[in-house]
């Protein structure tokens, strides 16, 4: 219900912002780990749309998520560049030790795994993102050091 | 007497832990009693030494990487403060190798200036185009445009003073800036880099676009993966505004500007002109028909510029220096310079810019030292993931749009990806089909049907189930999506794929080569 509100609100102040869904969508992720499927019925009578627009936008675009993540968020990237320096075999690592396979939330939803297409860090790669934070030349020591330390601090 | 440090604040500094050299120069600063300035500057890019930090001295600036937190109490007793001998001095920065030998116009305020700072800016001969192009009439900017020889950077090499002249010649209501700043491209990073280093030179040459063209509104499109270019541009922007350089009454001239910065969601496909005007007005981003040109008919239905961060960020430059100045860089048809960027398995990755024409071979080797992993070098993909895989006899062809074209490869955004000889091309031709079956945006059947069965006739070759007839219904795949796409996405991405097949057949298992396609 509180989730209900924030949404609604959040959906209000966008709905006169030309082109203000993506917006809106992005506030409400940040606001709530990911967009709530009951919130679309709120989102799409603010912005005057069908639920199924609105539903429509949120599943198109890899970015919003309609579950919570686990606590940290690891994202491994899976573009050429990493790959040509192993991303392939850290992604295998990253699945062992966080528990979870891609796409997949560990069972004590602690890690979340999802794959990236590039984090613009492609001449110091493979790279990686916890959290939006970015990490580079990645070894399976350091991912697990790196994993550990945020583990932490969360 | 205060001692100036730079530290870097570009995402692939902060990557390798530049916050924490930061942080602890700092503190050991202040342990030392010592007086020091530090300022966040933007990345070198010469990645491979960051964090690079560097310390001005009445010589210049003194470089020292690559610095780890560990190695700052042992920089400051060998008196680093004063440029003193450590195994990480590198000597004056500009006196890099990699650096010196680079023709920096784009680029040439990278890592030098903090960021942010309008002062530091102008400093550096910032805003002199805008200053120029106030002086000028519309018509006249958009002609020194066109006379440069600019062609759009993020991708399909368009003339940017044509579009800018159409968006001029257009009657409406409102017109439209929009910058293209979703550099979904793996092995690209110089629009993150201008945005985070830069991001002035971007911001002034949306200003100019908007004077020379009469629109009055801007967006910048990021990438929902670059939260820190994100957050850099906002700053930017503020200093801007407070500045006078953008708001509605740029520098009393009666004309304004306002500049908008959106953030994207993840779809790759969103780098698509029209997909990223569908994903601007808040809905998916699917591909639209061309016609309507986004000139006459683009964002909210208003005529619109689309540009890459580039092409708009070199505008100041041919502004400020006059035509003749960036054309005399390049050759044939491009002209100018392009920010290279060489990444993968490359010992040197990092930023290179040079005028169009120089060779891959150089590239490699005389600016990358060869692969990382010191195993030689066996494909070497250029212009992203639609992007061929150019093989080692074509490495001295000029980097030139035509001169690519012409062997079925493509400049594109200037992105360099290298491979060693343990990749394996049917895997990456395989992944190239996997990827563009995850961002089709699915309006058209060669792109969103052809993808995924690319993928499986790929396996049945390398699993040899009936492989020759398999090649076949390979090429004749390609050939569908490549003239039955209505985007690049479908339409280029058999490029990797048969440029993998065609100079690679052993990875496939086939054994004559068959050259019938690109
Ligand atoms: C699938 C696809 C992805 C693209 N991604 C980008 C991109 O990330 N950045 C970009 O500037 N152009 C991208 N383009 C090219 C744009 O459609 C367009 O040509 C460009 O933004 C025009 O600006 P320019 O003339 O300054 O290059 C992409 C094109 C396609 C087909
Ligand atoms: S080629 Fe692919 S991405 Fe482009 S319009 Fe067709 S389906 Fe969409
Ligand atoms: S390819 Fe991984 S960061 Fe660009």
């Amino acid at each position: 219900m509180k989730n209900l509100g924030i949404a609604t609100s959040i959906a209000a102040a966008h709905k006169d912002m030309p082109g203000g869904l993506l917006p809106a969508l992005h506030g409400i992720q940040d606001a709530l780990g990911h967009v709530p499927p009951d919130a679309v019925p709120v989102i799409a009578e603010q912005f005057n749309l069908s639920r199924a627009e609105v539903h429509g936008v949120v599943s198109y675009y890899h970015h919003f998520r309609s579950a919570p993540a686990g606590r940290l968020l690891v994202q491994v990237c899976r573009a050429e560049a990493c790959k040509a320096m192993g991303a392939d075999a850290l992604l295998a690592h990253a699945e062992q030790r966080l528990g979870c396979g891609v796409h997949g939330t560990s069972a004590d939803g602690r890690y979340s795994l999802e794959p990236v297409f590039c984090l613009g860090l492609c001449a110091s790669s493979p790279a990686i993102a916890v959290n939006d934070e970015v990490h580079a030349r990645i070894t399976p020591a350091l991912f697990d050091d790196i994993v550990e330390e945020a583990r932490q601090d969360s | 007497m205060t001692t100036t440090i730079y530290v870097p604040r570009d995402s692939a500094a902060l990557a390798v832990g530049a916050d924490r050299v930061a942080r602890q120069i700092e503190a050991e600063a202040r342990a030392r009693n010592a007086d020091v300035r530090i300022v966040r500057n933007g990345s070198r890019g010469l990645f491979w030494l960051e964090t690079l930090v560097e310390v001005t001295t009445p010589q210049g600036r003194v470089a020292y990487g690559p610095v780890t937190r560990a190695d700052v109490a042992g920089l400051f007793d060998a008196g680093f403060l004063s440029g003193g001998a450590h195994a990480l001095n590198l000597g004056l920065t500009e006196e890099i190798p990699y650096l010196k030998k680079q023709e920096r116009l784009t680029f040439a305020r990278m890592g030098v200036t903090d960021p942010v700072s309008v002062a530091d800016y102008e400093a550096h001969e910032g805003f002199a185009g805008l200053r120029r192009a106030l002086a000028l009439a519309p018509a006249e900017i958009v002609q020194q445009v066109l006379d440069s020889g600019l062609r759009g950077r993020g991708g399909a090499a368009f003339p940017a003073g044509i579009k800018w002249k159409t968006v001029l010649a257009a009657q409406a209501p409102q017109k439209y800036i929009v910058c293209n700043a979703d550099e979904g491209d793996s092995g690209t990073f110089s629009d993150r880099m201008t945005m985070e280093g830069d991001p002035l030179m971007l911001v002034e040459g949306m200003a100019i676009a908007g004077i020379a063209t009469g629109a009055t509104e801007g967006y910048i499109y990021v990438r929902s993966e670059y939260p820190h270019a994100i957050a850099t541009l906002d700053e930017a922007i503020r200093h801007a505004e407070q500045a006078g350089f953008l708001g509605d009454d740029i520098l009393g001239s009666g004309r304004g500007f306002r500049l908008i910065v959106r953030k994207a969601a993840g779809a790759y496909v969103c780098g698509e002109e029209t997909a990223l005007l569908e994903s601007l007005e808040g809905r998916r981003g699917i591909v639209r028909a061309k016609p309507p040109l986004p000139a006459l008919q683009g964002l909210f239905g208003q005529p619109t510029v689309i540009n890459n961060v580039i092409t708009l960020a070199s505008v100041p430059l041919i502004l400020a220096r006059g035509t003749d100045f960036y054309r005399n860089y390049g050759m044939g048809r491009s002209r100018g310079t392009l920010p290279f960027q060489l990444a993968g398995n490359i010992r040197h990755g990092g930023l290179v810019e040079k005028a169009f024409g120089l060779s891959l071979r150089e590239l490699l080797y005389d600016f990358g030292g060869g692969s990382a992993s010191g195993r030689p070098i066996k494909a070497v993909q250029v212009g992203g993931p639609l992007g061929a895989y150019v093989p080692e006899s074509q490495w001295d062809l000029p980097l030139d749009y035509e001169a690519y074209a012409a062997v079925g490869a493509v400049v594109g955004h200037g992105g360099i990806v290298v491979h060693d000889d343990t990749a394996d091309m049917s895997q990456l031709a395989r992944y190239a089909m996997e990827f563009c079956a995850l961002e089709s945006c699915g309006k058209c059947t060669p792109c969103r049907i052809g993808s995924t069965r690319g993928v499986e006739v790929i396996d049945k070759i390398t699993s040899n189930q009936n492989r020759p007839q398999q090649v076949i219904l390979l090429r004749d795949l390609c050939d569908t999506m490549l003239h039955g796409s209505l985007c690049a996405m479908g339409g280029m991405t058999p490029y990797p794929v048969l440029s993998a097949i065609n100079h690679y057949p052993e990875d496939f298992g086939v054994e004559a080569p068959d050259r019938a396609a690109a």
